[in-house]
């Protein structure tokens, strides 16, 4: 048990070793790349908290995404706030609002849950189209740039800086949380509410701390990837950004710590690689997602786990 | 204009949108109804058969009217092949587990979409009315073709309500629905149902929509729209229920259309999405539906 902890921290430390060594070497644009990368996997590592470990099939994600985006962007776009306290900010718009749709959303459960979180990103996106005035609408809001993240450093620096913290953050976290208690809980609910009911536990409160949970990564991702990349659109709250963390956690593997990274990559590289050959790319998106749930509902970590590498958290 | 005639023609123009919005949505609904899939992409076939009834007009020439037949006739054919094909190669091998098929709805839509992009284009393109007249109201001129909109939407519903309570084929259908194993106990093919379902919820969109073109364009992202409301509809009016669907489906696109009408279409459409989330939350089986 003991060595199967160490490995376990290690194998993660050495990934995010890893990633600070290649944002170190690379050249300018791939260093970029891997900063948006890291910034969609922290949204994508959140989705995986509910939908991977506690099993809620949300499509409203975008609502907490957005919600980061814009929760970070107006304080900095009105009153000068300066970023790091905004991606605070917009983390905590995030949670708040995941809070909120998770009071309601949570009294019903399967494809009810879906259209529940669906029409209330929905309204969101339309409420930020309703007040385009302040939010910019479709067009959006353009950023600060991004010089100022962080005195002292070059744009390109602070931007590797904060996505790779943002990302060291999200993985350690969530790798404690599944540890712990209340991921076992989580897990228990996912695989049958009914007789984790009868132990006792309430499925509404642990669920609900997975949706807050998972709320407050995606508004730090919404807030990080509009100050990085310098931009908050409305377009942030449309579902494909709710499609978007589920492919990445699918193709990498639901349930799975490491999964939403690998599938975030993975998913980025296929894009981009399918973007220089065809402007098709919304079909590579599409075929993913058929080819996924036909084939390989549980993803390249998930599919390894099943192969023998069973000590994959 | 005061406000009577205006309110009039508000009525008349969200009365189109209620009968259109009512064909799409009976689709969805008789799809989950009797599959219970979640069919995301329904939105994506009434945008194909919009560009198809595009295809068909531009070649198929003549008179305007021999060419809008023609594609009333051909585009749902056509949707309903595209269904049928992605019946039996995605959901049936997903065997119609609800949230998987909800994952791989997404994806067709996607990939519809990207089709009708590569094949079709960016362009919005009208489709010509099959006719030209103007009803004259003492106020403001009509275009005869809206209420022929109404009234083939009437039609169109009529025979699918006849179908489902007077054919042995619509026998059969709520029999699978009512329970899916004893309707196969009883040698009903239940595959053949599941697949004549789902190309005739499509096919139904896809009439709603070559019903729409001449007074919308066809493009390739006109589908968001049509599926978010029949989405609305349907759980408004109570999953499966096809009253509750026809009543809910009049509602709310008169609501719609009035408070788009008076005040602003975003707003009516967040309202509308509020009240469907809150719906689903505190009235799981509807405005109309009976309780479960």
């Amino acid at each position: 048990m003991k060595a199967k902890d160490t490995k376990i921290w290690i194998a993660h430390l050495a990934v995010l070793a890893a990633l600070g060594v290649l944002l170190a070497v690379l050249p300018a644009y791939h260093a970029t790349n891997l900063a948006r990368i890291l910034t969609l996997a922290v949204f994508a590592t959140g989705y995986n908290l509910a939908f991977g470990y506690t099993g809620l099939l949300s499509l409203g994600h975008a609502l907490f995404f957005a919600a980061g985006v814009y929760g970070a962007a107006l304080p900095v776009t009105y009153w000068g706030l300066s970023p790091l306290p905004a991606i605070a900010l917009g983390c905590l718009a995030g949670g708040g609002l995941a809070t909120l749709v998770g009071l309601l959303a949570l009294r019903t459960a399967g494809v009810s849950f879906m259209i529940v979180t669906l029409m209330f990103a929905q309204a969101g996106y339309l409420t930020l189209l309703y007040f385009g005035q302040i939010t910019g609408g479709d067009e959006g809001l353009v950023m600060p740039d991004a010089t100022a993240l962080i005195p002292g450093l070059s744009p390109d620096t602070a931007r590797a800086v904060i996505a790779f913290t943002l990302f060291a953050i999200a993985l350690l976290v969530s790798l404690i949380v599944i540890r712990s208690r209340l991921g076992r809980v989580m897990v228990a609910m996912r695989e049958n509410e009914e007789r984790s009911r009868m132990l006792g536990y309430n499925p509404f409160t642990v669920k609900l701390s997975a949706l807050v949970l998972s709320g407050l990564f995606a508004g730090a991702a919404g807030a990080g990837y509009a100050l990085l990349f310098g931009y908050a659109g409305a377009s942030f709250a449309t579902i494909q950004y709710s499609i978007l963390p589920m492919l990445y956690v699918l193709m990498g593997g639901a349930g799975t710590t490491l999964g939403p990274l690998l599938g975030t990559a993975a998913m980025f590289y296929l894009v981009d690689g399918a973007a220089r050959i065809t402007t098709a790319t919304l079909l590579v998106v599409g075929v993913a997602l058929v080819l996924l749930i036909l084939f390989a509902p549980k993803g390249i970590l998930g599919t390894l786990r099943e192969r023998g590498a069973r000590w994959i958290p | 204009m005061s406000f009577g005639p205006f309110l009039l023609l508000a009525v008349m123009e969200s009365l189109v949108t209620a009968a259109t919005l009512a064909l799409t949505a009976v689709g969805l609904s008789l799809v989950f109804g009797t599959m219970r899939v979640v069919n995301v992409a329904h939105g994506e076939f009434f945008m194909l058969g919009a560009v198809l009834a595009w295809f068909v007009t531009v070649s198929v020439g003549g008179p305007e009217w021999v060419g809008f037949v023609a594609a009333l006739a051909l585009a749902p054919l056509g949707v309903a092949a595209v269904a049928t094909l992605a019946d039996r190669v995605v959901l049936k091998r997903l065997n119609y587990e609800p949230e998987a098929t909800i994952v791989a709805t997404i994806g067709l839509l996607y990939i519809l979409q990207q089709a009708a992009l590569t094949f079709y284009g960016p362009e919005a393109r009208p489709v010509e009315p099959p006719f030209n007249f103007r009803i004259q109201f003492p106020w403001f001129g009509y275009s005869g073709y809206k209420l022929f909109v109404i009234f083939a939407a009437v039609a169109v519903l009529l025979a699918v309500w006849w179908g489902l309570t007077r054919s042995k084929a619509g026998l059969i259908m709520r029999a699978t629905q009512v329970d899916r194993d004893t309707a196969r106990a009883f040698g009903i093919n239940v595959d053949r149902v599941y697949a004549g379902v789902f190309a005739l919820g499509a096919a139904l969109a896809a009439i709603a929509a070559v019903l729409i073109v001449p007074i919308q364009q066809a493009h390739y992202l006109m589908g968001g729209e049509p599926l978010l409301l029949a989405f609305i509809t349907v759980i408004v009016g109570g999953l499966g229920s096809l009253r509750g669907t026809v009543i809910a489906a009049l509602v709310i696109g008169l609501s719609d259309g009035l408070i788009a009408f008076f005040y602003s279409p975003t707003l009516a459409k967040i309202l509308a999405t509020l009240l469907v989330a809150l719906v689903l939350v505190f009235r799981p089986q509807g405005l109309f539906g009976a309780k479960a």
